[in-house]
């Protein structure tokens, strides 16, 4: 689960990590009263929505003055926000985050990930703070480090005097820096983070660390013991059709292609979308109904895919084992009547028993196409559409 | 004939009441597996489905001689239960349990290591030998005995590739789930040394999906010492890249972790390996020769 800017800089804050002044804003009316608070000075609107490379698209602007800073407020609240990371469609600017400001002395990357390989946290750094860590790695890999946190160990001295030789900093800043990670490494473990990325952590003119850009994610596996972070959770960021199937435990990603998938299992879902591509399909989502799904959980999935309005066709791909045919049947068959389905279905069923859910859809009078294996299956179905 | 487990394995059950290790397990009983306890704190002295229960693992083991334990604990107290069974220095640890925060499974790693106990999960579908024992939930009838090793991240693609073998009347030693999680107890290279050195098993289907790079990993191994042939699959080709976590991941870990990067360290390796999910098991009757 990704959260926001200021959301992402509270937490921080409640760690006692070193964060700029500012206030989240709805109007541009609060947002001039928000820089008046901050002394009237310098400060930066910047837009909250849930993507990188926020600046790029004009979502960041300095203001010299309250009045400016509202103007800014003006032309970026309600704008759609178009980034590297939005897509064409961008993103609707719902609130602003308005922040003092602070003189730059120099700038660096940092971040904090769970990595699998090591099996433990390590950290990344690099002197190019405020550049896209891809584009680093691909121009200059020898000024990123990377210094491993063992579990057993957590944060120690010795990994800041590794950050400080790496970064080439003075030693003059180690006291500083050690409580700087210390308190992001505390924040990753006590709040169950699986992404901490500050690009960029700046030292300012007056000699100190700052923090002023935050992009946090949350194991959402974890949420269960974040109740605080459970709050961060914001809807109007989240796919309509995606969180509709969370609420029914499927899960649900939005493709650009016409053909519906519904498939039990990740990988098999995967599988799916992979062969109806090599058929020369497009799919249209992936759609995972899990490994226990129901009659109701079917229905709901069907609900899902005739909802978008690119779908042309619909293939199903169950591979029963705790899910038995014969309830799936149940469940298209209910689906296809309720939802008066209007587009050609494609059905591959096997495993337990499947003789039994075959001869209910071939008597159920519905129009369904029937496939014995998944290259059947995908043929039929790209067939279909084409 | 197999790996891990087989007809003589004891297994206990942690999360036994609960629903699917309930039904779970009363359908491992049913093929035949030795399910001989169930674990439930304060529970020591009931039944269910005729398994005794008892208040710990360790209580457990020392009554029934149990040395494989399989978990259905919900995910915020399965950490918990998999440290349990290490600590009770059982031989296996099978965890089905999805959704265990990666935290708690660095945890349990660093927890696990010079222990002798060997996990596999979480978030998998189990091991089965078949014929001899299933422990997990996949349908026993898909499967028949036989010589082809079966190891996967994915729990119906690897029904998928089984129904497949059966078909072409290709049995199996054993089939491994290995779980989809990032963090995991037995990886892809545990499993083919195992096979490896099976006199039982003569070739092995291997299925992983994108992300990690273990596949590139189990590929370069599979080059240097594999004397079987191993047929290779990846779920994911045609997966749009970003909807996981940010690009810092994929940069700590070499990038390569798209499926046509381990398409590529497959044939590297020499192996065979099919795009096409539907001629796994036709691959491996090629590849038998």
């Amino acid at each position: 689960m990704n959260i926001h800017e200021y959301q992402a800089k509270a937490l921080l804050l409640s760690y006692g990590l070193p964060v700029l002044k500012g206030y989240i804003c709805y109007t541009p009316g609060e947002v001039e009263a928000a820089a008046d608070n901050l002394g009237g000075g310098i400060c930066v609107v910047k837009a909250q929505v849930h993507a990188g490379g926020r600046g790029k698209g004009g979502g960041v602007k300095v203001a010299k003055s309250p009045k400016e800073a509202k103007a800014h407020a003006e032309k970026i609240l309600g704008m759609t926000l178009v980034t590297p990371q939005t897509g064409a469609q961008g993103k609707l600017v719902r609130k602003v985050y308005v922040e003092a400001g602070c003189e730059i002395d120099r700038e660096f990357y940092v971040s904090l990930l769970v990595d699998r390989a090591n099996r433990c946290i390590s950290i990344i750094a690099s002197t190019e703070g405020g550049m896209e860590i891809e584009e680093v790695a691909a121009k200059h890999p020898e000024k990123i480090i990377t210094v491993k946190v063992d579990p057993k160990s957590g944060y120690q001295g010795f990994h800041t005097v590794k950050l400080i030789s790496g970064l080439k900093l003075s030693f003059e800043l180690q006291k500083d820096l050690h409580k700087l990670f210390s308190g992001l490494y505390s924040s990753f473990i006590n709040s169950d983070l699986s992404l901490l990325e500050i690009n960029p952590l700046v030292i300012t003119k007056q000699g100190k660390f700052v923090i002023l850009d935050a992009k946090v994610s949350v194991d959402e596996n974890a949420l269960f013991r974040q109740p605080q972070l459970k709050t961060f959770m914001d809807y109007d960021e989240v796919d309509a059709k995606d969180l509709e199937a969370s609420k029914f435990g499927l899960s649900y990603i939005a493709l650009d292609g016409n053909i519906g998938c519904m498939v039990n299992g990740a990988g098999l879902a995967m599988a799916t979308m992979d062969i109806i591509k090599a058929e020369g399909g497009e799919p249209a989502n992936f759609l995972d109904v899990g490994g226990g799904a129901s009659k109701e959980t079917v229905t709901e999935a069907f609900k899902i895919l005739l909802s978008d309005s690119k779908v042309k066709a619909i293939l199903v791909n169950i591979f029963g084992g705790i899910m038995k045919c014969d309830i799936i049947a149940g469940g298209i068959i209910a689906a296809a009547k309720e939802l008066s389905l209007n587009v050609p279905l494609v059905v591959r069923l096997q495993g337990t028993n499947v003789e039994l859910g075959r001869k209910m859809l071939s008597e159920s009078g519905l129009k369904i196409t029937t496939a014995d294996t998944m290259d059947d299956a995908a043929r039929k179905v790209v067939k279909e559409v084409s | 004939m197999s790996v891990l487990v087989n007809k003589n394995t004891k297994v206990i059950t942690q999360g036994m009441t609960g629903k699917a290790g309930s039904f779970h397990t009363k359908m491992c009983k049913e093929y035949g597996t030795k399910m001989v306890a169930g674990v439930g704190p304060g529970k020591s002295g009931q039944e269910f489905e005729g398994i005794p229960l008892y208040n710990s693992v360790i209580e457990a083991k020392e009554k029934t001689g149990g040395n494989v334990s399989v978990i259905y604990v919900p995910a915020p107290f399965a950490a918990d239960a998999i440290m349990e069974a290490v600590d009770a220095d059982l031989d296996l640890v099978i965890c089905i349990t999805e959704g265990i925060p990666v935290l708690d499974m660095l945890k349990v790693k660093a927890y696990m290591e010079g222990k002798r106990t060997r996990l596999i999960g979480p978030n998998c579908p189990g091991v089965i030998t078949p014929g001899e024992a299933k422990i997990g939930i996949m349908p026993g009838h898909i499967h028949m005995p036989g010589k082809i090793g079966v190891v996967s991240r994915s729990g119906t693609l690897t029904y998928e590739a089984v129904f497949q073998l059966t078909e072409l009347k290709l049995g199996q030693s054993t089939c491994i789930g290995i779980g989809g999680d990032p963090l995991n107890g037995t990886n892809f290279i545990d499993c083919l040394k195992m096979f490896n050195e099976d006199p039982d098993t003569d070739g092995v289907v291997m299925i992983g999906e994108i992300g990690g790079d273990a596949e590139i990993q189990a590929a370069r191994w599979v080059k240097a010492n594999m004397k079987k042939p191993v047929v290779g699959f990846i779920a994911g080709a045609s997966a749009p890249p970003g909807r996981r976590m940010g690009h810092a991941g994929a940069i700590i870990s070499g990038g390569d972790d798209t499926a046509e990067a381990k398409f590529k360290a497959f044939e590297e390796a020499g192996m065979k390996f099919t795009r096409s999910p539907a001629l796994l098991g036709k691959v491996m009757q090629e590849a038998l020769g």
